[in-house]
């Protein structure tokens, strides 16, 4: 059963980070790629939550912890210093 | 883990696989979000799904399939952790968004904060006149 899991959660994250890679390309403005990546950030951490949980191993954990104290600087950060350049406002 | 399968096992086993399955949903639902919302504020309201939610499912599903009970605080920990940090991230993400205008304003329902911010720039704008008039 957990080999089924396993498939059926790659295909679903892979599309899911599919959609997050395309946000971050296309995003039409700073806030929205760093959003994206955020969500790209968990989907990542996801993928380690399934790999420790179909394998029974412990390797990934203290790497999550790690991802789950330090992950919001980046976006913190761009949002500290984010300024608007564009020429109209609603094209968002 | 033991060579003997029971009823107990097949059921915890089926619980982490339907947590799994869900959890996974939960990131395709903030991607397709990502992908059709029209501005950045209901775009962060679907990115929130996979780093509270999904986190939580997937947490829950290591505990179960991994069957010790000294993983659960850590596990906690790290959920802790998430549930502190992202609204801080959250919250600077759309402050951000707010004051460089990335909001369609015809879709708000309500906006508190427009009135806090004319009241700060009309306070700015008098304490100008002021530092300017005398001299």
């Amino acid at each position: 059963m957990m080999e089924i899991v396993l498939t059926v959660t790659a295909v679903i994250l892979s599309l899911a980070a599919a959609g997050a890679i395309v946000r971050i390309a296309i995003g039409p403005s700073l806030l929205d790629r760093v959003l994206a990546s955020d969500v790209l950030l968990a989907i990542i951490g996801a993928t380690l939550c399934i790999d420790m949980a179909v394998n029974r191993h412990l390797n990934n954990l203290m790497l999550l912890v790690a991802l789950s104290i330090i992950g919001f600087i980046g976006s913190v950060t761009v949002a500290r210093f984010v300024a608007d350049r564009r020429e109209q406002p609603n094209e968002s | 883990m033991n060579p003997e399968v029971s009823g107990v096992d097949t059921v915890i086993d089926t619980v982490s696989a339907v947590f799994m399955v869900v959890g996974a949903l939960m990131s395709l639902g903030a991607a397709v979000g990502l992908l059709r919302f029209p501005d950045l504020m209901s775009r962060m309201h679907a990115a929130t799904k996979p780093q509270v939610l999904g986190l939580f499912l997937l947490l829950a599903a290591v505990g179960l399939q991994l069957r010790t009970w000294w993983v659960w605080p850590v596990l906690f920990v790290a959920w802790i952790f998430q549930l502190l940090t992202v609204p801080v991230s959250a919250h600077m993400v759309g402050r951000a968004g707010y004051r460089t205008k990335h909001l369609h304003r015809e879709l708000l329902t309500t906006d508190e904060l427009e009135a806090v911010v004319q009241k700060a720039a009309d306070k700015r704008d008098a304490d100008d006149d002021e530092a300017s008039g005398p001299a």
